[in-house]
């Protein structure tokens, strides 16, 4: 099943994972892993459990039961903070912005960069964000503005510059380019490739299956909860994974 | 957003302006808007110097001294201290209504402590300061951990606080005199001190003091900073790696220290250590709040603006009576300017959104 690249211990090994809300289980016995320098799709319909799965890694969930694998040991993540302990950083879909922040204050909030005496130095975030930023999106300006005073293109950019900026080993990016034009993402795409060259691994989850066939070296599929299949992209088609997404069968088996 | 089944549809579409990375220029009102969110405390500045501006070309000289500036500042210094901690409260989108129950309680505490029991004063007063601390202690547990809305914790907390301190003072009164012989320490905060014809006290010492702090830590810390993001938005501030329940808690608790450095003011200004004084507090410093621009829905203002609101009030207060009105006209008025403050602070937010 998995590529003939992975071998080795994975960078993230999520075992039998499960969370149920309220008797609904919104991620049923699910594993999926991720090696380093791979990018990982995760795929479904909204509310297959994709965000819900990747939202435990993030340690916005706590799972019910299930065991999560950080470079072959046994990782407890409860907490946001406890995720960007082991260097796995989030691209929230809805991007997690203070609003009334402005773009260094969010890209450091939790981490702020501070003064011997314990005070924060914005200077310092503010050149920092400056140099990220330059990278990522060289045309962002509004430093000083609160990111609510931003259009949806440069809050995603703030989002994204936080997660690349801490030098992550897995990212997790759920659906970064929602709110971008054409131009942004394909400025994401090519920062994806760029950060997979690093040998960062990422999970991509996107509803856009060229996407995931561009970028993507391997799919897991999810459906009402449960894992569809994972497959190698390069073995299958377009239609193989719309009919996984959909009919929730994996191609080549019997149906 | 929705696409249905439609990926390559959705894909080949996609908007070509959705995100654009221009500028926008806004013009004039825009730029009003943008200083207000840089800088928040400009409306109540602007309002308090006009207020003491047209009192001052009403009543000449007899309001526009010394004597009767620094008279508001005195006037002013509880309620500015108490609404110093309900800013705090507020920037988190929380609300404190115990305020006024945990200042007079911390009096009664250093007051009987050492009456009581006979504890040096300076002992006594620790004790006071720590049990205020305890008190907004366990507000903050409440509403970070048990995930209670502030406001019912904190109007429980209210009477809860209130009726103990008046079971536990049996409603005794600690006069001004034997507090002045035996321990002045208590009243220290009272101490007046006259620098050409303007009086302080060592109470409005303290309230700049406390202000200017704040105002720096809440500017200059990460822990300042936390605040305004868990009160803008906290599941962001959470999943940002804020630690959201430590922030409200120690929020909560802070507000409850200063709450008793008030109850500390309070004696040195009434003399005395009565259970049944600073029964307004809570909504006096609620109105600084709103009248000094801070967001009831939290993230947005600055504690300079809560100290212009309660010198705004001052303002009203001193200059309608100098001027012989009834008092009825300002607490009318007062009341105009809260929901003028909070029209602005809408207008605030639909413009930013």
């Amino acid at each position: 099943m998995s590529s003939k690249t992975n071998t080795g211990t994975p960078l993230i090994d999520m075992r039998d994972i499960c969370i149920s809300f309220g008797g609904v289980h919104a991620v049923d016995h699910v594993s999926v892993d991720l090696y380093p320098g791979e990018v990982v799709g995760l795929l479904g319909h909204n509310g297959a459990g994709k965000s819900t799965l990747i939202k435990i890694l993030s340690g916005a969930y706590k799972m019910d039961s299930g065991e999560i694998y950080v470079n072959g040991e046994r990782a407890d993540i409860r907490s946001p903070r406890d995720a960007r302990r082991y260097n796995i950083e989030t691209i929230y879909q809805t991007l997690a912005l203070a609003d009334n922040l402005d773009a260094a204050s969010n890209l450091f909030l939790g981490r702020e960069l501070t003064s011997p005496l314990g005070l924060v130095d914005d200077d310092a975030m503010e050149s920092e964000a400056r140099k990220i930023m330059a990278r990522l999106n060289p045309n962002f300006q509004k430093f000083k503005d609160p990111v609510s005073a931003l259009s949806g293109g440069q809050r995603q950019s703030v989002a994204i510059a936080r997660a690349v900026y801490f030098n992550a080993q897995i990212l997790i990016m759920d659906e970064p380019t929602a709110a971008l034009g054409p131009h942004e993402t394909q400025m994401v795409s090519e920062l994806i490739t760029q950060l997979k060259a690093e040998g960062i691994g990422i999970f991509l989850i996107s509803h856009d299956i060229h996407d995931v066939m561009e970028l993507c070296d391997r799919a897991s599929v999810m459906k009402n909860g449960k894992l569809v299949g994972t497959v190698d992209v390069a073995d299958v088609t377009d239609d193989d994974l719309l009919s996984m997404i959909i009919l929730g069968k994996q191609p080549g088996k019997a149906a | 957003m929705s696409t249905g089944d439609n990926y390559e549809a959705a894909a080949s579409n996609s908007a070509t302006d959705v995100a654009r990375f221009d500028e926008t220029s806004s013009g004039f009102v825009g730029k009003i808007h943008h200083a207000l969110h840089v800088t928040p405390a400009l409306v109540p500045l602007i309002v308090l110097l006009a207020s003491i501006i047209v009192f001052g070309m009403l009543l000449g000289s007899k309001f526009f001294s010394p004597f009767a500036l620094t008279l508001i500042l005195q006037q002013v210094q509880i309620v500015g201290i108490v609404a110093a901690a309900q800013s705090l409260v507020i920037l988190t989108a929380g609300i404190d209504l115990s305020v006024g129950a945990i200042a007079v309680i911390s009096s009664v505490v250093m007051g009987q402590f050492t009456f009581r029991y006979g504890l040096p004063p300076g002992l006594a007063v620790a004790c006071g300061l720590g049990f205020g601390t305890l008190i907004g202690t366990i507000n903050g547990w409440l509403v970070a951990v048990m995930k209670l809305p502030p406001f019912i914790v904190t109007l429980g907390m209210w009477q809860v606080v209130l009726a103990a301190n008046f079971l536990y003072s049996e409603n005794e009164t600690i006069r001004s005199q034997e507090i002045a012989t035996q321990a002045p320490l208590l009243q220290i905060l009272g101490t007046k001190f006259n620098v050409g014809g303007a009086i302080f006290t060592l109470g409005v010492i303290f309230l700049l003091v406390l202000v200017f702090l704040l105002a720096y830590v809440l500017k200059h810390t990460a822990w300042g900073r936390h605040v305004y993001a868990v009160g803008d938005d906290p599941d962001a501030a959470e999943l940002s790696g804020v630690n959201v329940k430590g922030t409200i808690i120690s929020v909560y608790a802070l507000a409850g220290l200063i709450c008793a450095f008030a109850g500390w003011a309070l004696i040195g200004r009434i003399g005395s250590v009565s259970p049944t004084s600073g029964q307004l507090l809570n909504i006096e410093s609620i109105t600084a709040v709103v009248i000094g621009g801070i967001s009831l829905f939290g993230g947005r203002g600055s504690i300079l603006g809560t100290f212009f609101g309660a010198l705004i009030v001052g303002v009203f207060t001193l200059g309608l009576r100098l001027a012989g009105a009834d008092a009825q006209w300002t607490y009318l008025l007062i009341g105009l300017l809260i929901i003028a403050a909070v029209a602005v602070d809408q207008w605030i937010r639909k413009v930013a959104a």
